[in-house]
C-alpha cells in the first residue's frame, strides 16, 4: 500500500503538471482540492478519472462517489486497492 | 525597434510599452530583457517564468500559447501602477495565424487512447485571454482575431474604437503565435487612451 501511495503521488505530479511539488511534499492525508493541500480544480478531477482508467483499469461508474474517493492520496489508494484489475 | 516610446498614434492609442518574444529572446522597449539558454519552446518559457520570479502553479497546466501570452502580459504590466486588478478598464486584443492548432493536434493525438480533459480545455485560442483575465481579475473588452499575418494597424484601429466607445483605458494588444511545431512569436504593446 505504501508503494502504491508513493506511485500515486508521482503520477499525480506528472499527470496534473504539479511542478511546484515533489513526492515528499505530499502527505497521505493532504486534501487534494483544498488550498491547504494540492489545490486541484475540476479539470484535475477529470484527469484523475482518466488516470484511474488508464493506469489501473478502473472505471468510475458513479460520479457521485468521486468526492469521497478523491479526498486524499490515502482515499484514492484505498479505492484502487479494492477495485484494481 | 527604432521608435521612441511613448508614442501616440494618429487616432487615440498611446503605446506605452512594446515587447517581443522570439527565438529565445525577450526584448522590452527595444532592449534585451531576457535571453534563454535555449530556443526550445517548453524549456525557454519555463526559464522565463523562473526569471520573472512568478509563483503561479496554474502556469504549468497551461498550453504553450497560453504560457507565451501569459508571460508576455506579465512583463508588460509589471510596474504599471495605473492598472489595477478587478477592473473593466483593461482590454485584451490579440491575433495570430495558427489559432490553437498546436494544442488541437495534441488533443487529436490523445483521442487515440483516453482523451485528456486538461488538453481539451486549451483547444481555443482565446483561452489565453481567460488565463490573463483570471490572473489579474480583468473584466473588460477582449477579442482574439485569426489573421494570416500580423496586421498591427488593424488591431490598433480596433483598440482605438474600444477607447472611443467603451470604458477601456488600457489595452494589451498584438500578435501571439504558436505554430504547429511550437515555433513562437509574441509582439505585444501596452496601450493607453
Amino acid at each position: 500500500m505504501s508503494e502504491l501511495k508513493e506511485e500515486l503521488k508521482a503520477k499525480l505530479i506528472e499527470q496534473l503538471n504539479l511542478e511546484d511539488f515533489e513526492v515528499s511534499d505530499i502527505e497521505d492525508n493532504d486534501p487534494l482540492f483544498a488550498d491547504e493541500g494540492l489545490a486541484l480544480d475540476s479539470i484535475d478531477a477529470l484527469e484523475i478519472i482518466v488516470l484511474l482508467e488508464k493506469e489501473y483499469g478502473i472505471k468510475l461508474d458513479d460520479p457521485k462517489k468521486g468526492k469521497d474517493i478523491m479526498q486524499s492520496v490515502q482515499t484514492l489508494a484505498d479505492f484502487i486497492e479494492k477495485n484494481r484489475k | 525597434m527604432d521608435v521612441m516610446l511613448p508614442y501616440t498614434l494618429k487616432n487615440m492609442s498611446k503605446v506605452i510599452k512594446e515587447l517581443i518574444i522570439e527565438q529565445g529572446l525577450v526584448q522590452l522597449n527595444g532592449e534585451t530583457f531576457f535571453k534563454g539558454d535555449t530556443n526550445e519552446t517548453v524549456t525557454f518559457l519555463k526559464s522565463l517564468y523562473k526569471h520573472i520570479g512568478l509563483k503561479y502553479g496554474k502556469f504549468f497546466k497551461m498550453d504553450s500559447l497560453c504560457k507565451l501570452g501569459f508571460l508576455a502580459t506579465e512583463i508588460l504590466l509589471d510596474g504599471v501602477e495605473d492598472i489595477k486588478t478587478e477592473t473593466d478598464e483593461v482590454a485584451l486584443v490579440f491575433a495570430n495565424a495558427s489559432s490553437s492548432l498546436n494544442t488541437d493536434v495534441n488533443y487529436q493525438n490523445s483521442i487515440a487512447e483516453i482523451p485528456s480533459p486538461a488538453v481539451f480545455v486549451y483547444t481555443l485560442p482565446n483561452i489565453v485571454i481567460g488565463e490573463i483575465s483570471i490572473r489579474h481579475k480583468f473584466y473588460g473588452e477582449h477579442m482574439f482575431f485569426i489573421q494570416e499575418k500580423y496586421n498591427k494597424e488593424e488591431l490598433l484601429k480596433y483598440t482605438d474604437s474600444l477607447f472611443a466607445e467603451t470604458q477601456t483605458k488600457f489595452a494589451v494588444v498584438g500578435w501571439l503565435e504558436m505554430g504547429m511545431n511550437n515555433e513562437y512569436s509574441a509582439q505585444l504593446m501596452l496601450c493607453s487612451k
